[in-house]
């Protein structure tokens, strides 16, 4: 009975499995011969090893048999032999959560954790903890504390690693053998100390005092363990963050001591630590970017790959301090490693100039199949981040992104694509065409139903106005065949806007809509009979309203609206222009899409600012009534930065009040402040109608108080007003300690700056999709133009900035950039004034000595375009 | 990929470095292959990474399509760090997190790699591997407790586990020799000779 398996297995071949036809139940009944006497520990250690073997391939045990097995297996205490006892505690270590009662087994593994044998005590300690709960603990306690200053290093670091297991579940008791983990810190071998260390540091994470302690001692006495010192680094960097101490502090010295030690690994995680800190100067880290610098050469390849991910995190940050490396970053870049070469490469494209950009390109292209998808996410990332350095180089981009939408990969990866082109054909007008057919080409064959829409969407948005949009129709109305629900609702969008922008494919596009109408989905019947029916009444308005433009309010607020409507029964049709406007998105966020991964949550259409103040001015009582929020402002400071009191304003706007609301704040300890308001005095024909005050002010907590203004009914040009305002207030004079206020106290007043009401107040953006389309929607009824003279600026830019920035209007179709070198421009603005009325403004400028701007603004209201151009006048 | 595996898959993809909690769980899982991509022995340390084993074995297929083709020692799959070495016709894996020290994970490895040609008497194969199969899973338990570096010098594992090379009836023969003469503590030794 030596050989362990049959000579027919081994005739059939070194390929075969012994293992491969293993049966369950089959292993089971042979345990039974756990139970014979004299035990037979060579076979008994085979079938122990077939259990093991099948718990690890996934075979599921029941509890029934695994306890009957594992009964069984307890006799086995009784053979001596050293191997099988051994499987005996990795039996006990693998059953612990499947069996029933393993705790049976408690004794045995104290006697043997307790026993002469130093073989079996570390591992029985193991398998012993493993079985124990908090009540038992108590119980071995004793043996624990014993265990971990044992001189037998084996038995000291598995008591050690045991505890730090069970800290998780005994937080209490393991707390007591602190000074056992103390002692066993000065242990010379070097796995105890650094087990040790990790105890000490588990049960002291919370308190900084005593970690920042333990930190000095350990760096002031040095350890032998490079596990242990990688560990100290990490405790050093993660205390130096939390305290954001300066780099001149002991903990930074101590890791860029580390720098130069003689192991790899700590040199390493010194680098890593280094460059990971928030704030570092290039001063700072430079020695760590050379040690990385080293490693580029190294013969390992997990080293090269270490420096050079390393490396790249840096140049994200801090390009220039990586240029040192360019040299060997090169010669990374034909590395057998894929990933290394592409880091290095990408890491290249970060700090490498224009001219080397189409280099590196054809080089990545050569293997770029080869690499797994994060790393090609990691590619896409870098040629984004280069299309908006070099702009110019956007056709070989463009060439290289639509090779690598052709290739297979997640949607990550294709997301990180696409992202990537769209915000191509955003900078660059030349490149849409060229953009659009490889997104096009790519929808032919996409499963991704979001990446499917999005691009239809574009398509409907730039694809009209190219010179042939007839060829996209094609691409579209086969999605409306072949896809799921929401990519053919996407299409038919998309195709009624080629129909209503373009009347000669109008005819067709109304053929494919009527096709549509027959979808089994209801919601793409839906829009085709809508669109449908709009685009055969063949009028631009309409096509504006409904098709280019959507709804510009928000769509939380149009529910709110809608629920409220619905509750109140009236004969009235519901108004649109009672929902409060959505404020448009940021168009900055795009220019933030660098190197970070892609957005990384899925964006929530939360409350906005405006919802939220919307619903705190709703639950004042004097401010009902007053209809619904128009606009809210940016805060405007009322004092500046450091003075007793610091107030800042934020204006609401309503449809004939204003709502000035002041936070304030009281930076004096030894004052409690009560009664506080802001007294207004108007320039205009503004009526202020009711002083809202805060009740108390109580030092560092900020409060609010409000004042309503009534806006002038007989002078609706009257836009512009200034306001002198006085902080007013009782103060009484409190313990700065306990902040207990004095019975008496006086009246006193502090004077603010001035607050400006302007035109910009008035106005809500609104971002038009198609500005051509709702220009004409608007139409000339209202139409009136000036030209201006600004003598003080000096360049297109601070012309279009001024202008923005005065009207508080929306820059559409991306006006608001000013290609280079050019001497004129045309801004077009869109938003909705006060009380619902549309305002465009088309606003040439063209740059002589001063910057000339002829205005045209339209509005469906003369009043409205009288105000503005009166305003810029 | 269907749309369903998208969240996890971005959250994976991601290779942004946060900062590194201090812990002594240093490893997440350690697994070996045959040249099939079969799994022969394989552990998993942090349970909420793969809780099922369809995951588990889901990943351990995707890391072996990533990294038969070619040695090349460090690999960054589904968000992990992986360090990996082939012999013959088998492939060692030690996982971490994206944040480790690759070095650290390397040193697991070799010591994984060390101990077992030791053991194995540099038969590093499937066929001798799994012969001796009881062997290796002590050995992985003596480098790696739950997560934690338990030993990561070759010599010491090979004290501990004090394992006897099965599947040669020369080795018995010394056994029994090293019995008869009553020098039991030399067997290591002599066997690492033959």
């Amino acid at each position: 009975m030596i050989k362990k398996f049959d000579k027919k297995d081994e005739e059939s071949g070194s390929g075969s499995n012994p293992f491969q036809h293993l049966e369950k139940s089959a292993v089971l009944q042979e345990a039974r011969i756990f139970n014979e006497t004299p035990i037979n520990p060579r076979r008994c250690l085979h079938i122990l090893t077939k259990i093991i073997y099948l718990l690890n391939q996934g075979e599921h045990f029941g509890t029934m048999e695994a306890t009957e097995a594992f009964f069984a297996m307890t006799r086995l205490f009784q053979s001596n032999d050293q191997t099988l006892r051994r499987m005996c505690y990795l039996t006990i270590k693998e059953m612990a959560n499947i069996s029933e009662d393993v705790i049976i087994v408690t004794s045995s593994l104290t006697k043997d954790m307790t026993g002469k044998e130093d073989v079996y005590r570390g591992p029985a300690i193991r398998a012993l903890c493993r079985i124990t709960d908090t009540t038992m603990l108590q119980a071995i306690e004793r043996y624990m504390k014993q265990a971990i200053v044992d001189k037998v290093p084996s038995v000291s670091s598995s008591a050690l690693v045991s505890s730090l297991h069970m800290v998780k579940m005994s937080y209490d008791v393991v707390k007591r053998w602190v000074n056992e983990a103390q002692e066993a810190a000065s242990s010379d071998n070097i796995m105890v100390q650094y087990h040790a260390l990790g105890l000490l540091y588990h049960l002291r994470k919370n308190d900084r005092l005593a970690v920042s302690k333990m930190l000095n001692k350990f760096t002031k006495s040095g350890l032998k363990s490079p596990f242990a010192y990688c560990m100290l680094i990490r405790i050093a960097s993660k205390l130096l963050e939390e305290t954001e101490a300066g780099h001149d502090s002991p903990l930074f010295d101590f890791i860029e001591s580390c720098l130069r030690n003689k192991h790899e690994m700590v040199v390493y995680e010194a680098a890593s630590a280094i460059v990971h800190m928030p704030n570092c100067t290039a001063r700072e880290l430079a020695p760590a970017v050379s040690v990385l610098q080293l490693f580029c050469s190294s013969p390992k390849a997990a080293l090269r790959y270490a420096a050079v991910r390393t490396l790249n995190k840096v140049a994200m940050k801090h390009p220039s301090a990586v240029t040192a490396c360019n040299l060997d970053l090169e010669n990374l870049i034909t590395d057998s490693n894929r990933s290394i070469a592409t880091l290095a490469i990408t890491t290249l494209l970060k700090t490498g100039s224009e001219s080397s950009v189409d280099r590196l390109m054809k080089q990545i292209s050569s293997f770029v199949s080869e690499i797994s998808d994060e790393f090609k996410v990691v590619v896409v990332q870098a040629i984004s981040a280069l299309c908006q350095k070099y702009p110019r180089k956007h056709s070989v981009m463009m060439n290289f992104l639509s090779n690598m939408l052709r290739d297979d990969g997640g949607f990550e990866y294709k997301r990180a694509i696409v992202d990537c082109i769209i915000s191509i054909i955003e900078e660059n007008p030349e490149s849409k065409e060229t953009g659009l057919a490889h997104l096009c080409e790519f929808i032919e064959d996409c499963e991704h139903t979001v990446l499917a829409t999005k691009i239809l969407h574009l398509l409907g948005k730039e694809g009209p106005r190219t010179p042939s949009p007839s060829k996209y129709i094609r691409f579209i109305f086969n999605r409306v065949v072949l896809e799921s629900e929401a990519v053919r609702a996407a299409a038919v969008s998309a195709l009624a806007k080629f129909g209503a922008q373009n009347d000669d494919l109008l005819p067709s596009v109304l053929v494919l809509m009527q096709r549509c109408m027959m979808d089994s989905d209801d919601e793409v019947r839906d829009r085709a009979t809508f669109y449908m029916n709009v685009l055969q009444q063949k009028q631009k308005a309409l096509n504006a309203a409904y098709i280019f433009n959507g709804l510009s309010v928000s769509v939380p607020g149009l529910e709110k609206s809608l629920h409220q409507y619905t509750l109140e029964p009236t004969e009235k049709p519901f108004d649109m222009k009672s929902v409060p406007l959505a404020n448009t998105p940021i168009t900055e966020q795009k220019t933030e899409f660098a190197p970070v991964a892609t957005s990384k949550l899925p964006e929530k259409p939360g409350p906005t600012r405006q919802d939220i103040y919307q619903e705190q001015l709703a639950a004042i009582p004097e401010f009902q009534g007053l209809g619904s929020l128009f606009k809210t402002s940016e805060a405007v400071q009322l004092t500046e930065a450091e003075t007793e009191y610091v107030v800042r304003c934020v204006k609401h706007t309503f449809a004939r009040h204003m709502v000035f609301q002041f936070d304030c704040t009281n930076t004096l300890n030894d004052q409690l402040l009560q009664k506080v308001m802001v007294q207004m005095e108007p320039s205009e024909a503004y009526e202020v109608l009711h002083y809202v005050p805060a009740a108390n002010l109580p030092y560092s907590q900020p409060g609010s108080c409000y004042s309503l203004v009534k806006l002038p009914e007989d002078d609706p040009t009257a836009v512009s007003c200034t306001f002198s305002c006085t902080l007013k207030y009782l103060v009484k004079d409190c313990d700065p300690n306990t902040g207990e206020p004095d019975d008496d106290g006086y009246d006193d007043e502090y004077v603010l700056e001035d607050l400006e009401v302007t035109v910009a107040d008035h106005i809500q953006k609104v971002l038009k999709p198609n500005f051509a389309a709702a220009w004409d929607e608007v139409g000339d009824d209202f139409e009136k133009e000036e030209t201006f003279a600004l003598a003080s600026v000096r360049t297109l830019d601070e012309a279009v900035g001024n202008i923005i920035s005065f009207l508080g209007m929306q820059p559409c179709e991306r006006s608001d950039k000013v290609p280079e070198n050019k001497n004129s421009h045309i801004l077009f603005l869109a938003g909705v004034f006060r009380g619902g009325h549309d305002v465009l403004v088309r606003s040439r400028l063209a740059l002589a000595d001063g910057v000339t701007m002829q205005v045209t603004v339209r509005s469906s209201d003369e009043t409205v375009v009288d105000i503005i151009l009166a305003s810029v006048g | 990929m269907t749309a369903q595996t998208c969240p996890r898959q971005h959250q994976r993809t991601t290779m942004e470095i946060a900062s590194l909690e201090p812990s002594l769980y240093t490893v997440k899982a350690v697994f070996i292959l045959d040249n099939d991509g079969n799994r022969l022995l394989s552990k998993y340390y942090d349970t909420e990474l793969y809780p099922s084993m369809k995951e588990q074995k889901n990943f351990e297929k995707n890391v072996f399509n990533k990294t038969h083709k070619a040695d090349n020692e460090i690999a960054f799959v589904e968000g992990m760090t992986i360090v990996y070495k082939c012999s013959i016709d088998l492939f060692f894996y030690v996982v971490g997190s994206a944040q480790e020290n690759e070095l650290m994970l390397m040193a697991v490895l070799n010591c994984l790699f060390e101990s077992l040609s030791q053991i194995l008497r540099k038969d590093v194969e499937r066929r001798c591997l799994l012969d001796n199969i009881d062997g290796v899973f002590l050995v992985v338990d003596e480098i790696i407790d739950g997560g934690v570096i338990l030993e990561s010098d070759p010599q010491q594992v090979i004290q501990k586990v004090n394992y006897r090379l099965d599947g040669s009836e020369q080795a018995y023969g010394f056994d029994l020799f090293d019995y008869i003469i009553g020098n039991i503590d030399g067997q290591t030794d002599r066997r690492q000779c033959a």
